[in-house]
């Protein structure tokens, strides 16, 4: 609603030279008329306030552009993540875990490019992340915090899969959620060795985790400074 | 698995679906009235009987065939390790092994069921273990009394399962079907990774848990010639037309991260071929 505010006293702003005229007829028609519009702004806006706010980054999930920059929203997300992890690992970390965390900093960088620029111009533009609830010296903060992202990433591209209209696109979404799945299983048995598909995360009919959009970003934005706002969801 | 979701995402492609489903046609009045009888093991099946009555008889063959496909290779994966775990004793170490393999084993099952109930009755006949040959006929002769032997087909398969239902998701588009099979997907994603691990644990060094680019550059990482079918087209490093080596000048990203980063998808053809070794 703050956004909505600014827009409001933009619009009043522009509107000035209305409330200066003189009050004829048809100025105070036209006041009027902007009253009305702001009114209905507002009340749009308590509706949807979403769809009115101009900062931040916009998912439209109305074709398969939404959801590909979903995907490449979140694969920003894991890539600064596991950067960070491979600049600096945690004094923990023993070689072979050095070695794993810098391959999959380098899948997320992949798959972070890949959407860039199979988005091109239609891609949202780069996100501001918060990992200040993550300890990136203490090994278990850091495994911790890599399977949350893991686990959410998989059921993000599970649940996000049926809305894509694109076979190509199906296939790549498909051809990655595998690869962050079997990083997930890694990560999970780092901690604590056979719990890569335990109940946590695999029902009792056999099935992983499958999330919609609001669920992930709702699970993520702990860790994303940017506003993202969703329509057409 | 939330029947809320499932709906909503049939609703996508199926405006009328809630028309369907309505509970005063006659049809979905038994479902309803099961109402909190309904338990968490018995839900394969309600799910599958109202789909059934939903459609009636016009559940796409497509769609039934993609089902009973999976349904084979999770029989396939089912009675393998059901095998090795009831009635090849002392193969699989006690402790965590023997852990991991059971836990996989009950997936396995699950997926079995879950497959049986979506199906009803256009299920595929049932496959018992005898119907299979898990030697490969004779490709892995002591796949039953040598661990490591065991460890090899095992995470063959699983990296073939994930293939393979990688190569029929286009046919399930924008269904609610869709999701229950990346749900699966995903699933023996996880088991394929902690495979790698065990294997790599006995003897395969370096084996990572994602497929990595083979020695040489090619597709097959596992060094094991046998199931070199399972692994073509692994070192691939273009992705929708996009060149994933140093993508956007970013030197990191090798050939080998190229291949790891994005799994590969088999065709039913060369899922079937593979499967065939192993069916009587």
């Amino acid at each position: 609603m703050e956004n909505l505010n600014e827009k409001v006293q933009n619009t009043l702003s522009m509107e000035g030279s209305i409330l200066d005229a003189k009050l004829e007829r048809r100025s105070f028609l036209q006041y009027a008329g902007a009253g009305a519009a702001i009114v209905a702004l507002t009340a749009a806006g308590c509706k949807k306030d979403k769809v009115m706010i101009p900062t931040g980054v916009t998912l439209d999930f109305k074709d398969d552009f939404g959801v590909l920059n979903y995907a490449y929203a979140l694969e920003q997300l894991e890539a600064a993540f596991y950067i960070k992890v491979a600049s600096a690992p945690p004094s923990g970390f023993s070689t072979a875990e050095r070695n794993y965390f810098n391959d999959i900093q380098y899948h997320e960088v992949a798959h972070r490019e890949f959407f860039k620029n199979a988005l091109g111009p239609a891609a949202i533009g780069g996100l501001e992340v918060d990992f200040s609830s993550i300890n990136f010296t203490d090994r278990a903060s850091v495994l911790g915090a890599a399977k949350a992202f893991e686990d959410l990433g998989v059921a993000a591209y599970n649940g996000a899969g049926v809305r894509l209209k694109t076979d190509a696109y199906i296939v790549i979404a498909g051809q990655i959620v595998s690869v962050e799945a079997r990083h997930a299983a890694y990560v999970r048995d780092l901690i604590a060795n056979g719990s890569f598909a335990n109940s946590e995360v695999v029902d009792a009919n056999g099935l992983d985790k499958a999330f919609t959009p609001d669920m992930v970003l709702s699970a993520a934005s702990k860790y994303i400074k940017t506003k993202i706002n969703v329509i057409n969801l | 698995m939330n029947i809320v979701n499932i709906l909503e995402e049939i609703e996508k492609v199926d405006g009328e679906i809630y028309e369907r489903l309505n509970p005063r046609r006659a049809a979905m009045k038994d479902f309803f009235n099961m109402g909190k009888k309904i338990t968490l093991a018995a839900m394969p099946l309600a799910l599958g009987s109202v789909f059934k009555k939903a459609y009636g008889q016009s559940t796409p063959t497509q769609i039934n065939d993609v089902l009973n496909f999976a349904l084979t290779l999770e029989y396939l994966e089912y009675h393998f390790y059901n095998h090795a775990v009831v009635a090849a004793p002392g193969l699989i170490p006690t402790g965590a092994p023997i852990g991991a393999i059971t836990t996989i084993r009950d997936h396995e099952l699950a997926h079995v069921n879950l497959l049986k109930g979506a199906l009803g009755a256009a299920a595929r006949t049932p496959l018992a273990y005898s119907d299979f040959d898990f030697t490969g006929k004779g490709t892995f002769p002591d796949v039953y009394t040598n661990y490591l032997t065991f460890l090899k087909v095992a995470t063959a398969f699983e990296d073939t399962g994930v293939r393979a239902y990688k190569g029929q998701a286009t046919v399930l588009k924008g269904n609610a079907v869709l999701t229950t099979a990346l749900q699966i997907h995903s699933v023996e994603a996880r088991h394929a990774s902690h495979l790698r691990q065990m294997l790599a644990a006995n003897g395969a060094t370096g084996l990572k848990p994602w497929i990595s680019l083979g020695a040489g550059g090619v597709s097959n990482d596992t060094g094991i010639a046998a199931v070199d079918p399972i692994y073509v087209r692994e070192n691939t490093s273009m992705q929708a037309g996009v060149n994933i080596v140093g993508i956007n000048g970013n030197a990191g990203v090798t050939a080998a991260i190229a291949a790891e980063s994005f799994d590969e998808a088999l065709t039913k053809a060369e899922v079937l071929a593979i499967a065939s070794l192993f069916i009587k």
